[in-house]
């Protein structure tokens, strides 16, 4: 047989790492994946991006209104704009996972299956992150509305890791079925009602200027949504991504 | 033993597709599962693998149960499927680096030169996998699956769409494989494939193990006749 055939024995591991730094480095090592899968193929970011660029674009011209309208409106068109983007990012960040396999790579390694869901909604956050940031200095053009305010950026950050907490759950579950595509709106929405209606009030009274006494009970309830969804997805995504 | 099953069930739905399997292996053979289509083998690995909960039964494997000790398990599996479970956006380097980094596997640079080395790759290992032939992906799989250097190997179909030397290197490195010491369990329906590869033939259908065979108790006899024997009960 030849030489270079030969299977090389690993030698024994002197010290085992942490469970904490083994949690940590699974977690870099899913996000860093994604994100050089990413950056190559760029199918989910600009599919994201061109389908959040339409939407806005289709409002835009459907909704001809003055400057006191739209800054009503705004709100409700940009959460509906990366919702909508959101959604379709999630279903194909587990698609390429599940189409050739390599979801089974993944469950397969012998870490905590939470380290691999945490690793992939940092990356869908991410991704949903960089379409936010390209969609509202567009926005703020078309509309001639001022979105760059820290309240705003914070609500959006916060509105944004609710949702892809929740909607990363979901995609694991829905990319087990023949029916992905439709199934992930369709789970996703009513259980995303309370992080998008936080959202778009806390988003709306900021650009209205309201006094903080009433952004603050939508932002503590972002908040509230977002520590109980990362909780449940840390508890249930290893039942949820086994068959 | 090393792999113990027992009265392993497994349903999907109203479906049984596993019977009250019984099934053990002894550390260091290499069992070929053959079956018609159907017959339950890829099911049978996916619990194997962990990749499945058992609906009834128990399955001990290197001495861990599963379900409770599924990580445990995992760590002294291999598995390599028809599919390459490879990121054909990465390289054949990122890719290894990956799962090296999913199995904390230490001295991983050296590691992963030893692998590529193995599987003849090591010319294309800054390549895209989605640039590789299938019997590459399929070879860059079987590095994946060793890279942690795991007692147990698992291969479902492994020679599913490849060509006759991709084939020929397959057989090599499962004959390395199996000669450095590695529990083997490989599902095929190539009969002529498996022959002369395996230590044991179990022939699964209907859920259950019909039969089980060894070379040596085959003797003169044809395995495909066993087969059509067990088959037709």
């Amino acid at each position: 047989m030849d030489e270079s055939m030969n299977v090389p024995v690993l030698p024994a591991s002197k010290k085992e790492p942490s469970r904490l730094i083994v949690f940590l480095k699974t977690i870099l090592a899913v996000v860093w994946k994604d994100l050089v899968t990413e950056l190559r193929s760029r199918e989910l970011l600009s599919g994201m991006l061109v389908f959040a660029l339409s939407v806005i674009l289709i409002f835009n011209f459907a909704l001809e209104l003055d400057l006191p309208t739209r800054r009503i409106v705004t709100s409700g068109v940009l959460w509906v704009t990366f919702a909508f983007a959101g959604t379709l990012g999630l279903n194909r960040s587990m698609a390429i996972e599940k189409d050739r396999g390599c979801l089974d790579g993944l469950l397969l390694a012998p870490v905590d299956r939470s380290a691999i869901y945490f690793g992939k909604a940092i990356s869908n956050l991410a991704f949903m992150l960089i379409v936010e940031a390209i969609i509202l200095p567009v926005y703020s053009l078309l509309y001639n509305t001022n979105l760059f305010s820290p309240g705003l950026l914070g609500v959006i950050i916060l509105g944004s890791i609710g949702y892809v907490a929740v909607g990363t759950l979901l995609a694991s579950m829905a990319v087990q079925a023949r029916t992905r595509d439709i199934l992930l709106p369709i789970l996703l929405f009513p259980v995303a009602i309370p992080v998008l209606l936080a959202s778009v009030k806390a988003s709306e009274g900021l650009l209205q200027g309201l006094a903080s006494t009433e952004i603050m009970p939508w932002v503590n309830l972002l908040l509230v949504y977002d520590v109980i969804f990362i909780a449940v997805a840390f508890m249930t995504f290893d039942n949820v991504v086994e068959e | 033993m090393i792999i113990e099953v027992h009265k392993l069930v497994k349903r999907f739905g109203a479906k049984l597709v596993l019977r009250g399997l019984d099934f053990s292996v002894n550390e260091g053979e290499f069992v070929a599962l053959i079956g018609p289509n159907g017959a339950g083998k890829t099911t049978f690995l996916r619990v194997l693998s962990s990749l499945a909960r058992p609906s009834l039964g128990s399955v001990s494997i290197a001495g861990f149960q599963l379900p409770a000790q599924a990580a445990s398990v995992r760590r002294n599996l291999g598995v390599v499927s028809h599919l390459p479970l490879l990121y054909s956006d990465l390289t054949a380097q990122e890719n290894l680096r990956f799962y090296g980094k999913m199995y904390c596997v230490t001295g991983l640079n050296q590691r992963i030169e030893e692998v590529l080395e193995m599987v003849g790759l090591s010319t294309r290992r800054n390549d895209l996998v989605r640039t590789f032939s299938r019997g590459m992906q399929q070879r860059l799989a079987i590095g994946r699956a060793v890279l942690h250097d795991p007692a147990i190997l698992l291969f479902d179909e492994p020679y599913t769409g490849l060509d006759q030397e991709a084939c020929d290197m397959l057989n090599q490195i499962l004959q390395d494989v199996a000669g450095r010491g590695r529990t083997i369990v490989m599902t095929s329906h190539d009969l002529g494939r498996v022959q002369n590869l395996a230590s044991r033939f179990d022939v699964l259908t209907g859920g259950i193990i019909a039969a089980s065979t060894t070379p040596s108790a085959l003797g003169h006899r044809n395995l495909l006749n066993f087969y059509r024997q067990a088959l037709t009960g």
